[in-house]
């Protein structure tokens, strides 16, 4: 009898090629994903080399990060962000690259195309030259963010060198209270790990909460398994995955085969995980960030921490400059936060069902006048399905900017930023320093607490939201 | 890529933990397309202020880490986003090895890419060498420095600090032989091609 394994030890024993005496092992790629900011030494260096792209039919690329999410029809102010995107246009064409660009209906954030177009399939080994790689876990691949030189890497060889990561079960049990999402659940999780507890690992996530979740919710929960350290967040794949996938445009013609080999993936009844965490959703509130990293964190009914009473001295002087930062003091309501803008959008949450979840809270309210409020679809898809809804009317109506696709405010690599001292509520993954703008105070919640601080000015408990 | 061997320098202390790569390098420099230059903003935010003059009291810009190119930190340096920009910045400044007690996976990966050596030591280790460097500082030498051999995996001062340390073979080999890791994956061609043949490619359906 084999031994039982993992959804981990299946993937990865798939695609193991060849672990060479003396040498790391290398493992095969299935998709490579590529976007503007981390891709053009990969290319230059190929060109150096006399190198080509070993299989461009498996790369797949889209401008994201640096796009203006205001009227494409328009040039690019800034020359630089311009020089950069050009720049990924003639890579593609000169390597043969499937681009979605920015004229392209299908152009959005790497990580909401790849599964929205169905290039992301269980089973696969997929990377990408960003930590939010992760995401694509959720329909049960092997996701992983890499670096340039990893990028320049794959894109010759197919392959990359790495070690087999240790495999973590994160389960999670009941099922998620009213008002509470994947987003919250995400963050509890992020707030009990820590930042580093996930290095090494890839999380797989189970349990009856996660089996419940759509697979938009499940995007939502790998999408940040970044934020906990871990490199790669997986769940196995199932009758949600295989319904979300039938019908998607880059899907195998025979997909019904393909779902009877993918039902094989899932982690084998007695499969043993390095480790094992169990959470109860019984416990989870909507959260907010209150510091710089994301596991500073809280229920939205609690109080900035008192970070001078932390016992970990290194948790200490992290919370005393993450305050410091952040303009709070310990002891102050999370409810009193006063806020300037919201932001609603990135590879977290700017698919559809985050946008209704945050239209339902907006309907029949508006925007409170002292902020600037914003949403920004993932994809040019997810744009389009929300006017066909009238979404869009909805939020704009209400007082939100509605944009064009792309990162935008997440990490305000182009126009979409913060001024120094203004405080935002953002469904992104990152409340780093700096992040949204310089000096910008980023607060990470889910859509629909978003939505409400948009409506009240301050963060109020979704639970206890009136809908109209 | 440029070969490590051993290395002896100027340690420059950073008492922070979950140093972020958006802090090592900030997202309004990510445009380049190039590999190099990335130095001149390293720690932007926190190295210059508003008006763009230097923080003096910023670590790097004091006078006992100047010439540094050993960054001491805490815990899970390097966390955040992919970007190699971080060490293409830290290796562009100068620096050619960062010690602290954990690190994030991909800045971790990408450091061995760019022939900077990440040292892992316990945290009773960073600590005494915290205090070291703030002794060192604080009598008329001024600088603390350290000394690495890779070959010997040993980490020590030119007093009785000393401590082994852990780099995973295959990484210390490229390291110490300055080895091009796509010639050495190519060399294995005839592995990959098995591999997809066996699996039915390239199939990649078309959209």
């Amino acid at each position: 009898m084999p031994s039982p394994r993992t959804l981990l030890d299946k993937i990865w024993d798939n695609h193991l090629i060849c672990s060479p005496t003396g040498e790391n092992p290398l493992i095969y790629i299935d998709r490579h994903l590529v976007h503007e900011v981390t891709s053009a030494q990969a290319f230059e260096g190929l060109r150096l080399a006399g190198r080509r792209v070993r299989r461009p039919e498996a790369t797949f690329a889209t401008p994201d990060h640096n796009v203006p999410t205001t009227d494409r029809r328009l040039p690019i102010a800034d020359p630089i962000s311009k020089q950069q995107i050009d720049t990924l246009r003639n890579n593609c064409k000169e390597f043969d690259i499937r681009l979605f660009d920015l004229d392209d209906a299908d152009q959005g954030i790497v990580h909401v195309i790849g599964p929205e177009l169905g290039i992301t399939q269980p089973g696969m080994t997929i990377v990408c030259g960003d930590s939010h790689t992760a995401t694509h876990g959720a329909l049960g691949a092997l996701a992983f963010g890499i670096g340039t030189s990893e990028v320049e890497h794959v894109l010759a060889t197919q392959a990359l060198r790495q070690s087999k990561p240790k495999a973590l079960e994160v389960r999670v049990q009941g099922s998620l209270p009213n008002g509470v999402t994947a987003k919250d659940l995400v963050l509890y999780i992020i707030g009990q790990l820590t930042t580093e507890g996930g290095s090494g690992y890839v999380i797989e996530y189970t349990g009856e909460c996660i089996r419940s979740l759509g697979m938009e919710q499940r995007m939502t929960v790998c999408n940040m398994s970044i934020e906990a350290g871990a490199r790669a967040g997986m769940i196995a794949p199932d009758a949600v995955t295989f319904d979300y996938l039938r019908g998607r445009d880059f899907v195998p013609r025979d997909f019904e085969k393909a779902v009877q080999e993918w039902q094989k993936l899932p982690s084998d009844e007695g499969a043993t995980y390095d480790r094992v965490e169990v959470f109860e959703s019984a416990d989870i509130v909507p959260q907010v960030t209150w510091g710089t990293n994301p596991a500073q964190v809280v229920g939205v009914d609690a109080a900035v921490p008192n970070v001078g009473a932390m016992s970990d001295p290194s948790e200490r002087s992290s919370g005393v400059k993450a305050l410091e930062y952040m303009g709070l003091s310990s002891g102050t309501q999370i409810t009193d936060i006063p806020l300037d803008r919201v932001f609603i959008g990135s590879c977290t949450n700017s698919r559809i069902e985050d946008l209704r979840a945050a239209a339902a809270v907006v309907r029949g309210y508006h925007v409170s006048r002292d902020i600037h409020a914003m949403v920004v679809p993932g994809s040019g898809r997810v744009k389009r399905q929300a006017e066909h809804e009238g979404l869009d009317k909805l939020f704009v109506a209400a007082g939100f900017e509605w944009r064009e696709a792309g990162c935008s405010m997440c990490l305000a690599m182009n126009p979409d930023t913060l001024s120094a001292g203004q405080r935002c509520a953002s469904t992104s993954n990152r409340n780093f320093e700096g992040r949204q703008g310089q000096g910008g105070r980023t607060h990470l919640v889910s859509p629909a607490m978003a939505a409400a601080a948009a409506v009240e000015g301050h963060f109020v408990d979704v639970r206890k939201w009136q809908y109209q | 890529m440029q070969s490590f061997t051993k290395h002896s320098g100027v340690v420059a202390a950073m008492d922070r933990s979950n140093v972020d790569t958006d802090q090592i390098i900030p997202k309004q420099f990510l445009k380049r397309i190039e590999r190099t230059g990335f130095g001149q903003f390293l720690f932007n935010d926190w190295r210059f202020l508003s008006d763009g003059t230097p923080d003096p009291s910023f670590e790097l810009n004091r006078p006992e880490a100047e010439g540094a190119t050993i960054l001491l930190a805490r815990r899970n340096f390097g966390c955040g986003s992919s970007r190699e920009h971080a060490p293409w910045a830290l290796a562009d400044y100068g620096f050619r090895c960062v010690i602290a007690p954990t690190f994030a996976d991909i800045f971790y990966s990408n450091c061995f890419s760019n022939s900077i050596l990440p040292i892992r030591l316990l945290e009773e280790d960073v600590e005494q060498l915290f205090e070291l460097a703030k002794a060192a500082t604080a009598s008329n030498t001024g600088k603390y420095e350290l000394n690495i051999d890779l070959n010997e995996c040993t980490l020590f001062d030119d007093d009785s600090f000393q401590r082994s340390f852990e780099v995973e073979p295959f990484r210390r080999r490229c390291l110490l032989e300055g080895l091009d890791n796509i010639s050495l994956s190519l060399k294995h061609t005839d592995e990959i091609s098995a591999w997809e043949k066996a699996h039915g490619l390239p199939s990649v359906v078309s959209g």
